[in-house]
């Protein structure tokens, strides 16, 4: 019993890109950026001038819809953000160090 | 003692002397003093020596002074008869006490100036008058009832203090007797008549006294004294002020935005915090993800709905309706229209080459005539359905021409000589222009105005000569089929490297004909190494050179000496020989999309707008001066004579050993068609899509498969002559077939036949090109093999794509791709299964046959059988802790 335990925290701490590959590789995905909390582009699937465009814009968003929310109520915090446009549709999951930034086109 | 007698009230001690207070006490001496005093006067000597002298020990103020008994005593006895007090001897002696009290009277009230107090009680009176008085009243009230007979005050006199002065001032008295005066009249006036007359009081002075006002100053009075309320406020000022503007200066800043460094995101990356962030947030997306791909919540269902609605009420008529059809007698009789091309930037004209209708026997026999008929291209106007605008003569029959993108005025034909030739119509646009615009009542405003002059103008077609034609050695060896310009966004090097076009204007042409061979041209001069003189020289000689027949100079540098920039062959794969191109379609072309909207066509005006480039200036530059571009594709699909799809690359390459320049091999090449191949055509929705018409069927390519084409037709009743996919339906495409049928098929619709035939004319077609004027109205045009052009108006059902037509669309090619390489593995999977299923039939055949087993040894190894499953049982359950007690000491 003891080796299964084992395998299941092995099997928790999956890589990075693992991860991140089986986002892209859901259907309609356009790009994925993880972006530091200066907004400042660690990782990207995109070309090198939209990930930069998109980092600064977003941060600045991320950083409105977080403060909104904890004004209204302090103990509350941001865990999620969906801008959906008429082309696609943009999530955002902030954390404290970090966030992530997936891009879909959902009708595709 | 016995009766106290109230006291009379002494008042003050001032001087007023009241002794009257003895007299008032009831018992008055007859000779008028009391019993208790004795009067009596001293002498000075006596006074010195009692010390009473009048006025100096005793006053009025302090009239009493008490003497000793003894001392009067001894006085008697000393002075007997002198002392004064002899008279009253026996009452000296008689008195009391030791002292007596001496009295000075200074009023003489008792005839004397002392008098002496006789007996004790009066000396109490006398020297306790008032005191006593006061508290005998008030010891009188309180003990005693028995007092009846207490006095009411009686009325003093009144003692004035002075009041009655302010009275007296007051009272009005006569200071003065009263004067009395007696006034009367003369007897004889009485009663005589009154006689009043007027009189002015300003006549005499003093007639009147007037009292004036004046002001007087008493009662014009200050007020020194005002009762007002203050309120503060805040002191409120407003000013404004201007500021000097002196100059405006630009600025500018420039920013890049922050990155990291490749380690520091290395360091990121491998952090321990971002492997926990991705992995608490990756759950979250996926719900995301998969609820978008679920169902698009967002989708207006309503509003879909109603746009194929609106479809379904026009469908009155699917059909191509006539527009418009063009024939000339004169110079399209016998003739037959080879190609057609639209004007790109004016409304309303289309060019089409006429050729012969002669086959290849009939030109040889015919040449003597047909060189005196020379070949043209002629300009059609909707204005005018009977003459031609224009005509572009040329030297040979033209199997395909176009217009220049980027300079609509140029036009390069490849003719059936192996020539390319090009003309230059600028001198002639305006006429174009011109009669674009209601082309009948130009001609009736001409015929007014200076008939004379005008005749000849109108009648007469304007005809252009060619101003280059390139050299025949050089050029193709067989009739040109495919004619395109390469898009002015690159140009191609001599290596067939493409570079980035720094003119940005079409400057090169690409052409292929069955002798083999595709060739690249350049309408520019080609970089000639000479030095500065030479070339001075040779421009000063090109001055003088006039034009003639009226041909411009445009291209005069290429006149005759025209070479091709690249030759690029195409050598068969498998075999030795070479495929025959007649169709050849590039991935970055200017041929499947140049029916464009308005927008285009504008943009394209507005470049336009600039002077036309002196093509005589510009010069092939050298390789080393441009920068290659990466993204352009060099490979291209064409369709050659046998009905094969070849898929090639046109860069050249050096051969090591002789230095030579050859082409690579074809990559690709299917045999697809069943006869000459006549069209190679990409989708103007998807750059990948060819699509290739040839023998009786038509096949749709995409780029990149390999397998094979992902749709065929099936073979037609007629041989398909000509096809094109249509402009604004990505699924709709147009084939003409040898009967002079169009065949509409709609691919969303239903892929074994068309979804409409219609014939347009009793002979095979040779051409089609449709051509968007306006969002309303979108024309084809088809040509057929008598010459005559018609303009068909595509119905709304054919023009107006249904929603998500392109989505679909991509899908169904993925779809069919999918299906391809879906053969591919079934194939693979079944030869691979056959391979097996053979070879295992070859080791059954192969293998020793078994002997049967005995019934004992079927049994035997029965009851081993169970006994090994006993023991794994017992093991299992012994693992899970099932088994008795008992056999846990087993272990």
């Amino acid at each position: 019993v003891t080796v299964l335990i084992h395998h299941c925290i092995l099997y928790k701490k999956a890589e990075v890109e693992e991860t991140l590959k089986r986002i892209q590789g859901q259907k309609g995905v356009q790009g994925i950026i993880i972006v530091n909390a200066e907004g400042i582009p660690i990782k990207t699937t995109l070309d090198n001038s939209s990930t930069v465009q998109y980092a600064g814009l977003i941060h600045q968003l991320v950083m409105k819809a977080r403060s909104t929310v904890r004004d209204i109520d302090p103990q509350n915090d941001l865990t999620f953000l969906r801008v959906r446009s008429k082309k696609n549709e943009i999530m955002i999951a902030p954390d404290k160090d970090y966030f992530l930034i997936v891009i879909q086109n959902p009708s595709d | 003692m016995s009766t106290k007698r109230p006291k009379s009230t002494t008042t003050t001690s001032k001087g007023k002397d009241k002794k009257a207070d003895e007299s008032s006490a009831g018992s008055v001496a007859g000779s008028g003093h009391p019993n208790d005093i004795l009067p009596l006067t001293l002498t000075s000597a006596t006074q010195e020596l009692f010390g009473c002298r009048c006025d100096e020990d005793v006053t009025g103020d302090n009239p009493y002074k008490i003497l000793r008994k003894e001392d009067i005593v001894q006085d008697m006895r000393m002075r007997a008869a002198v002392s004064d007090f002899s008279p009253m001897k026996q009452l000296v002696l008689d008195y009391p006490e030791d002292e007596l009290l001496l009295v000075y009277d200074r009023d003489f009230i008792y005839g004397s100036s002392f008098y002496l107090v006789l007996t004790a009680d009066a000396k109490e009176r006398h020297l306790k008058p008032v005191v006593a008085l006061g508290v005998e009243v008030a010891l009188e009230r309180e003990p005693s009832e028995v007092f009846a007979t207490q006095k009411t005050s009686e009325p003093q006199p009144w003692i004035s203090l002075g009041s009655e002065q302010e009275i007296e001032e007051e009272s009005v008295t006569d200071s003065r007797p009263r004067l009395k005066y007696r006034i009367s009249r003369v007897r004889r006036e009485f009663g005589a008549p009154i006689f009043f007359s007027d009189r002015n009081a300003m006549e005499t002075k003093d007639g009147f006294i007037e009292c004036t006002p004046y002001q007087d100053k008493n009662f014009s009075l200050k007020q020194m004294e005002r009762h007002t309320g203050v309120q503060t406020i805040p002191n409120l000022k407003s000013s404004s002020t201007q500021t000097q503007w002196t100059y405006p200066r630009s600025m500018c800043t420039q920013y890049e935005p922050r990155e990291f460094s490749e380690e520091k995101k290395e360091n990121c990356l491998q952090s321990e915090k971002l492997k926990n962030f991705v992995n608490s947030v990756a759950s979250r997306f996926e719900m995301a993800i998969q609820q978008n791909e679920i169902m698009d919540v967002f989708f207006d269902d309503w509003k879909a709905l109603s746009e194929e609605d609106s479809g379904y009420g026009r469908k009155a008529d699917p059909h191509l309706k006539e527009y418009q059809s063009f024939t000339d007698l004169h110079f399209s009789k016998e003739k037959t229209i080879s190609n057609i091309n639209w004007h790109p930037t004016i409304n309303g004209v289309i060019a089409v080459a006429v050729t012969e209708r002669l086959s290849f026997e009939d030109r040889i026999n015919g040449s003597t005539k047909l060189l005196l008929n020379p070949s043209l291209i002629l300009f059609w106007s909707f204005s005018d359905p009977i003459n031609p605008q224009l005509l572009l003569e040329c030297p040979d029959d033209v199997f395909s021409f176009e217009f220049c993108p980027s300079d609509p005025n140029i036009i390069v034909g490849g003719c059936m000589n192996g020539q390319v030739v090009l003309w230059d119509i600028s001198t002639h646009v305006e006429q174009l222009q011109g009669t674009r615009t209601s082309g009948g009542k130009n001609i009736a405003a001409n015929t007014n105005a200076l008939q004379g002059f005008e005749d000849k103008r109108e009648n007469e077609t304007p005809v252009v000569r060619y101003c280059a034609v390139s050299g025949i050695e050089n050029g193709h060896k067989a009739p040109i089929t495919d004619i395109q310009w390469l898009p002015g966004t690159f140009e191609v090097s001599r290596m067939g490297v493409p570079m980035e076009n720094k003119n940005g204007i079409c400057v090169q042409i690409v052409t292929c004909a069955p002798d083999c061979c595709v060739m690249f041209w350049d309408i520019r001069a080609p970089r000639v190494l000479q030095t500065m003189a030479d070339q001075r020289k040779q421009k000063v000689e090109e001055k003088p050179l006039e034009n003639p027949h009226g041909v411009p100079n445009t291209f005069k540098h290429l006149d005759l000496t025209w070479k091709p920039l690249i030759r690029v062959s195409l050598p068969k794969i498998d075999t030795s020989g070479e495929y025959s191109p007649l169709k050849i379609s590039l991935r970055d072309n200017t041929c499947d999309n140049h029916t464009g909207s308005n927008a285009d066509r504008a943009h394209l005006n507005a470049e336009r707008s600039e002077v036309a480039p002196e093509y005589a200036l510009l010069r092939v530059p050298s390789a080393k001066q441009l920068k290659p571009l990466e993204d352009i594709c060099t490979r291209l699909y064409a369709g050659t004579e046998d009905g094969e799809l070849v898929y090639t690359d046109w860069k050249l390459e050096k051969d090591n050993d002789s230095g030579r320049l050859f082409s690579a091999k074809p990559s690709h090449r299917f045999i697809i068609h069943d006869g000459q191949v006549n069209t190679v055509r990409r989708s103007p929705f998807f750059k990948d899509i060819i699509l290739t018409v040839g023998g009786w069927t038509f096949a749709i390519w995409k780029e990149g498969v390999t397998n094979g084409p992902i749709i065929q037709s099936s073979c037609s009743q007629k041989k398909c002559t000509v096809g094109y996919w249509s402009q604004s339906r990505p699924a709709v495409l147009f084939i003409g077939k040898e009967d002079g049928n169009i065949d509409v098929w709609d691919l969303l619709e239903k892929t074994h036949e068309p979804s409409q035939t219609q014939n347009i004319t009793a002979t095979q077609i040779t051409c089609i090109k449709p051509w968007i004027v306006s969002s309303k109205q979108h024309l084809l045009a088809v040509s057929d093999h008598l010459g005559t052009l018609h303009i068909l108006e595509i119905p709304w059902t054919l023009r107006s794509p249904s929603s998500n037509e392109k989505l679909s669309m991509s899908k169904y090619f993925e779809k069919e791709v999918d299906r391809l390489v879906y053969f591919e593995k079934r194939r693979e999977m079944r030869a691979k299964e056959k391979k097996d299923y053979e070879a295992e039939e070859l080791r059954k055949k192969t293998e020793p046959i078994i002997p049967e087993k005995q019934v004992e040894q079927i049994l035997e190894e029965a009851m081993k059988e169970y006994e090994d499953y006993l023991s794994l049982e017992r093991v299992i359950l012994k693992e899970m802790g099932l088994l008795p007690d008992t056999d846990k000491v087993d272990i």
